[in-house]
């Protein structure tokens, strides 16, 4: 008879050990998975994991793997805050998606006009976009009690339509034969987010995102402000009396997770996507949910887990490649990491007694 | 296996497939593919793998296929067109219009290798395009559904308001009020090539508004299921769907690639690849009328091969005037067909369609 007992506190080994052995059950579970298609599990797994680092072509791939993790890092990093107060984002993809738009409408609007402003004032619009699409849902629950959850989802798909009417509208490439997206701002020297070193994938997006782990760490971790946060969503009455203002500190969170997705969206439209295109939005938004809980809201866990995410994404277009396993087999191993991690969670918060149950 | 003797015979393999590698008279031509959809969408990316299979079936050892398939279009589509450049693939499709940037910046890249684009339009000394004169087809299904409907009323599911997506609304129409003056279209933008769930959706506003045909420029069988419950029909897109046959799937529209990547593929051994802007149609083979089931008429049936024939030998172009916009402009004056430059940014609807194109 298996038991599970509650622990008095939360475990802080297992904490840290679930993110790992939630790695090692999906690479085993993975394995017999592609054993079943048909393809040898070690050859699979050392295609995903090993070979984008070490492979024959690995300078590349080490390069695309910053481009993927960059924007996953930068939105989870500010997820995880929220989440610590228990305020639920669920769509910064919708805040990624304004936040892209903003800014490659103020680069559009001024084109062709050359300046070295322009990058700069639209890294700020890019921010202000994400940041106001964030205020709605935080608003309408501070003044009406919505829940933040619904309300931010439902706005990923009013983006999304928004989107498609940028790209087939207002933002439409004039010399572009009457086919939709916007013109590419990768041609347009001014609004483009380079390369920082030739070769190395890291561009702007990648750098905000190291900076954003730094300052979520030091908000989180050596300010009173991380503290209160902290209380707050594990204990929200005592936070209460401890002078937290809970709406103050949903306009904070809400705000701040919706500024840095809009940064990712802005640095992704002006670099490696270069266009507001119908599907612009690759899911980043959605995909840092699971690095953000993969990375257990720990600035650095975070870094680690968006590393590890992007390092599935491109290993599994090579075992694609390589290997010819389906696409949906490589979405199967993704989604069986956040499925193992919630289950392996478990342990954080009980433990396990095998044996006879005994009366309490 | 112990790990150490399971090392030794590794080691051992790859040694003997080092030692072998002299034996193979010549490396073979590695030609890779990108779809934007699962190679299992019974549409659009199923017809390109088609395709790709018939170059290996064509010419055997000496080429070697592979693909990416449920490409995003975007970086992600760099980073799978530079994989496969790294992976010394010298002939690389991209099979979605979405791609197109992707493409040219690879293709800078790599300039010893050679891409083609989909339905796309720019072209560099590398890039080839190539697209299907889908309109004809579509000639043909909207003469068969303006017969078949009842209560006049013709739906379409649009994928994109983009012109090879307007070209096919246009021309079914202006064939289905040929034989159907009364017929009216109704249009509903599912804003995607390939998610059964919004197909569906679409299917059934259109059912909803009393529609009894439907067309569909999207990929997935989801419309077919949906007008199977309404009983009323459909055509299949990009592949046959003749899953679907004899009702509600009428007859389909089919991309056959396989012709033209069969030769472009041979240009490439035999050394004579050059960039170019293909456009083929009926007469090429490249868009195919699946079978037309005994749900309709014989006399129908006959019609829609006439014209399919007349489409073919080049004696009648879809698209002739006199023809106006939607706007009561005229187009083109009696007798007069577009040139095909014109035709490729078409951004309009024809004179009687009342839905109103999105901007």
């Amino acid at each position: 008879m298996i038991q599970l007992i509650k622990r008095p506190t939360p475990s802080k080994a297992w904490a840290w050990a679930t993110p790992i052995i939630a790695v090692f059950a999906t690479m085993i579970a993975g394995g017999i998975l592609f054993a079943a298609l048909g393809k040898n599990p070690f050859e699979a797994i050392r295609v995903i994991f090993w070979d984008p680092l070490f492979g024959s072509n690995a300078a590349y791939f080490r390069g695309q793997l910053l481009v993927k993790a960059g924007p996953l890092i930068l939105i989870a990093a500010g997820l995880a805050v929220g989440f610590r107060a228990g305020i639920w984002n669920i769509g910064a993809e919708g805040q990624y998606i304004i936040g892209a738009i903003c800014g490659a409408s103020l680069a559009l609007s001024v084109y062709p006009s050359e300046s070295a402003w322009l990058f700069p004032a639209m890294v700020i619009v890019g921010a202000l976009g994400g940041w106001l699409w964030g205020m709605i849902p935080a608003l309408l629950k501070v003044t009406f009690g919505t829940s933040e959850i619904l309300v931010s989802l439902m706005l990923v798909y009013v983006a999304e339509n928004l989107l498609a009417y940028m790209a087939f509208g207002p933002l439409k490439n004039p010399e572009g034969f009457g086919f939709p997206g916007s013109r590419n701002l990768q041609q347009y020297p001014s609004a483009h987010n380079p390369e920082l070193i030739a070769g190395t994938g890291a561009h702007w997006g990648v750098a905000a995102a190291i900076v954003a782990i730094i300052a979520t760490y030091i908000l989180m971790h050596r300010h009173i402000a991380g503290f209160r946060i902290r209380v707050a969503g594990e204990a929200p009455r005592a936070a209460r009396f401890a002078g937290v203002v809970p709406a103050r500190l949903v306009v904070f969170c809400l705000g701040l997770s919706g500024a840095l997705a809009g940064l990712a969206g802005l640095f992704e439209v002006a670099g490696p996507s270069g266009q507001i295109t119908d599907s612009f939005n690759a899911g980043y938004g959605f995909t840092a949910i699971i690095v953000a809980f993969l990375g257990r809201l720990h600035p650095i866990g975070i870094l680690l887990a968006g590393l590890l995410m992007a390092l599935t994404y491109i290993g599994g277009d090579m075992a694609q490649l390589m290997l010819q396993l389906p696409a949906a087999a490589i979405q199967v191993f993704q989604g069986m990491l956040l499925f193992f991690l919630l289950g392996f969670d478990v342990l954080t918060n009980y433990r396990i007694r095998i044996g006879k149950a005994q009366a309490a | 296996m112990k790990r150490r003797s399971f090392l030794a015979t590794t080691a051992a393999a790859a040694m003997l497939a080092a030692t072998s590698l002299p034996a193979f008279a010549e490396e073979p031509l590695k030609i890779g593919f990108i779809y934007v959809g699962p190679v299992g969408d019974m549409g659009w990316s199923y017809q390109h793998d088609q395709g790709r299979q018939a170059i290996e079936a064509a010419y055997g050892d000496k080429v070697q296929t592979s693909f990416i398939e449920s490409v995003p279009e975007g970086p992600d589509a760099e980073r799978a067109l530079t994989q496969l450049a790294l992976e010394g693939n010298k002939l690389i499709f991209a099979t979605s219009f979405g791609f197109m940037d992707s493409v040219m910046n690879v293709a800078a890249k790599f300039p010893d290798v050679k891409f083609e684009h989909a339905t796309g339009y720019k072209r560099a000394d590398n890039v080839a395009t190539y697209d299907a004169r889908f309109y004809e087809g579509r000639a043909v299904m909207g003469t068969i559904a303006g017969r078949m409907t009842t209560s006049n009323k013709i739906g379409y599911i649009g994928s994109f308001p983009i012109p090879e997506v307007i070209q096919g609304i246009n021309s079914s129409y202006l064939h289905a009020k040929k034989v159907n003056p009364d017929v009216e279209m109704k249009v509903v933008w599912a804003y995607t090539w390939f998610d059964p769930a919004k197909e569906a959706d679409a299917a059934a506003a259109l059912i909803a508004e009393g529609v009894d045909v439907i067309l569909q420029h999207t990929d997935s069988t989801a419309p077919q299921a949906k007008a199977q419950e309404a009983g009323i029909y459909t055509f299949g897109q990009a592949s046959d769907m003749g899953a679907f046959a004899p009702k509600p799937r009428l007859s389909s529209i089919i991309d056959n690639w396989a012709p033209y990547y069969v030769k472009r593929a041979g240009q490439m051994l035999d050394g004579t690849w050059a960039s170019e802007g293909a456009w083929e149609g009926i007469a090429e083979g490249a868009v195919e009328i699946g079978e037309i089931t005994d749900e309709v008429p014989a006399e129908v049936k006959a019609e829609a091969l006439a014209l399919k024939d007349k489409i073919a030998s080049g004696e009648y172009h879809p698209f002739t005037g006199p023809l106006n916009k939607q706007d009561g402009s005229v187009w083109l004056a009696e007798g007069e067909t577009p040139a095909d430059g014109d035709l490729a940014g078409m951004n309009f609807y024809l004179e009687g369609i009342t839905a109103e194109l999105p901007k």
